[in-house]
């Protein structure tokens, strides 16, 4: 077996970073209790105070009051409390239509869906060969009837970052709820809503080296939202379950570990990924806006070979990266957001994700282009696809 | 916890066998499309005396279970006469690999069709072959048992998800026994359409889902 292991999918997951487990222990072993103790015990009380501080510190990243924001069980979570929530409450009362963009992560995309079943009407916005959405017919698209607008802040796949800023002016012009899963850009993409018109956040912690199983919502004051998950009062009686002290205390630490330097270093990752393996591999198309994404994402589509063979050389050298292909797919479909933006099966199918974390390094990004060339190369001589261009070159 | 696939398919996938393209062939096929995902090309070399496959060699664009397949059928098919080449099942090859993921097995199965198509390729070039035959119900439950029902590796046809199949003028009807909104539901739908709309007087193909 190898022995170096590179992981290259931290858009999917991400390791822990130590500091943010030492600052959770205390919650496992020492301070246990339950929060919402805070009138019987000592230990309630501290544990309470725990979660007020990691919410104080999670929402001054937003700009937030602490009070606009709930702990979650991640961002699945958030994303379904938004729609469904929003439609129970505004659905009888406002009307039944709800905006999204193709390109959504499945959170919001197969919450609609759920919705469009029980009567909702859903439109799908279209977003262009970067993955924008079309400002006019976001514009042309909302109703009287209209109660939500769902746009993600960036994309999960292409990395690529919406201008939500005339999003959620266009949406509060005509007094309707704008909602950003902020789950890829939360500390890496600035989000400051006394300047953004957006009243529902999306964020989770096992995107920037936190626990898995925790996240949050920002709900700015006054948003009418109901009640979906029920059982206690917690949460200012928006969601009820125990409240998960240590993740809270994990999620805001791992937040405060974010720091701009870091992010400016993923960012020369990413640049040094992406103009390498553009100049250095033949037939390869870049998804996504070269400049206007996410500082860790890379996601580039070889032409003529399939991604889950690429993927799976990949991880034969040691390497962790994502495919949008079908064959690595639970539902054997390839990645919706590059049909979305306009690219061809075989776009999909060659297309390889690359997300850095913390943990990666300058040399690492140098390895991994050089292996995939090889790997590319490889996989092209036995494909029956693209042979005439190659041919014609040589 | 081990690779899905078996030691077999990932040492054909690291070394596939007897890839590349034969010039001037003497039957040659592509099957599959990159809507579904892979292509095979299978091309053949007969020795017209004995009726035998004297080279074979493949190519292919997909995934391991696919780029293994390809490689193993071509050393099941070498030297083989054409007649025991064709009986060659998917069953057989995936036994000769250590088995596949069920999942995988509409990726591998095209490997099996390719070398199929090459060798009535073969025959039609050489006039070995009758007139063409007309569609049926038949022939398109032929057909259907050629895609792969992702849930268990077996075929439509076999896991009973071929509800009803309808012919009228050229226009087929076919009936998935499944919701619509089935996790597999929309792949399952391409690659039926991709196995009926090719026949030769088929003019329309219409699939329905249950729910």
């Amino acid at each position: 077996m190898l022995e170096r292991r590179i992981y290259l999918d931290n858009a999917a997951a991400t390791r822990l970073d130590e500091r943010v487990l030492e600052a959770m222990e205390p919650y496992f072993f020492d301070t246990y209790a339950v929060a919402t103790s805070e009138f019987a015990y000592t230990q309630g009380i501290e544990a309470r105070e725990a979660l007020d501080e990691a919410r104080g510190k999670l929402t001054g990243f937003l700009h937030a009051d602490p009070a606009e924001f709930i702990f979650t069980s991640g961002s699945t979570e958030s994303s379904n409390m938004v729609l469904k929530g929003v439609a129970l409450a505004l659905g009888k009362k406002k009307g039944k239509h709800i905006i999204v963009s193709k390109i959504e992560d499945f959170p919001v995309l197969h919450s609609a869906r759920a919705l469009e079943s029980q009567g909702f009407k859903i439109t799908y916005l279209d977003v262009d060969g970067e993955g924008f959405v079309d400002l006019d017919q976001l514009r042309d698209s909302i109703s009287d009837e209209t109660i939500l607008v769902s746009i993600q802040h960036a994309n999960q796949e292409i990395g690529t970052i919406q201008d939500i800023a005339s999003i959620g002016n266009i949406c509060h012009e005509r007094g309707v709820l704008f909602h950003t899963d902020a789950t890829h850009t939360f500390t890496r993409v600035p989000l400051d809503v006394k300047k953004i018109p957006v009243d529902l956040i999306t964020v989770s912690a096992h995107t920037i080296h936190g626990p898995k199983g925790i996240g949050g919502l920002y709900i700015r004051k006054g948003t009418e939202i109901a009640k979906w998950m029920d059982g206690g009062f917690q949460e200012f009686d928006l969601r009820a379950g125990l409240e998960n002290v240590p993740g809270a205390v994990g999620f805001a630490k791992a937040a405060e570990l974010v720091t701009p330097a870091e992010n400016k270093r993923l960012q020369a990752m990413r640049d040094r990924a992406i103009d390498r393996i553009l100049a250095e591999i033949p037939d390869t198309t870049l998804n996504g806006h070269r400049r206007k994404r996410i500082p860790h994402n890379v996601n580039i589509s070889f032409h003529f070979v399939e991604g889950e063979s690429i993927t799976l050389h990949l991880d034969m050298h040691g390497f962790a990266v994502s495919t949008g292909s079908a064959c690595f797919s639970r539902s054997l479909q390839g990645s919706h957001v590059i049909y979305g933006i306009g690219g061809d099966h075989e776009r999909a199918h060659g297309s390889i994700r690359i997300t850095l974390g913390r943990y990666n390094t300058m040399e690492e990004v140098d390895a991994v282009v050089q292996t995939l060339a090889e790997v590319v190369q490889e996989l092209r001589k036995i494909s029956p696809l693209g042979k005439k261009n190659r041919e014609e070159e040589d | 916890m081990k690779f899905p696939y078996s030691e077999t398919v990932l040492e054909h996938f690291r070394h596939p066998r007897n890839v590349g393209k034969i010039d001037n062939p003497d039957g040659k096929s592509m099957e599959g499309s990159p809507a579904c995902g892979d292509m095979v090309a299978v091309y053949i070399k007969v020795d017209p005396k004995t009726n035998k496959i004297s080279d074979i060699k493949f190519e292919s664009y997909g995934c391991a279970s696919n780029i293994a397949t390809g490689s193993i059928i071509t050393e099941l098919a070498k030297g083989k006469t054409l007649d025991e080449a064709k009986k060659i099942t998917w069953k057989q090859a995936s036994d000769a690999l250590g088995g596949l993921p069920k999942i995988k097995a509409h990726c591998s199965v095209l490997a099996i069709e390719g070398l199929r198509s090459a060798i009535v390729n073969y025959e039609e070039r050489h006039g070995l072959v009758k007139v063409k035959t007309p569609t049926t119900v038949e022939v398109i439950r032929k057909r259907l048992k050629k895609v792969m029902n992702p849930i268990s590796g077996l075929d439509l046809v076999r896991t009973n998800l071929v509800k009803d199949i309808e012919l009228k003028d050229g226009s087929v009807r076919v009936v998935i026994d499944l919701p619509a909104k089935h996790q597999f539901a929309p792949a399952i739908k391409e690659e039926v359409m991709e196995k009926i709309e090719p026949l030769w007087d088929v003019k329309e193909v219409l699939i329905e889902f249950t729910e």
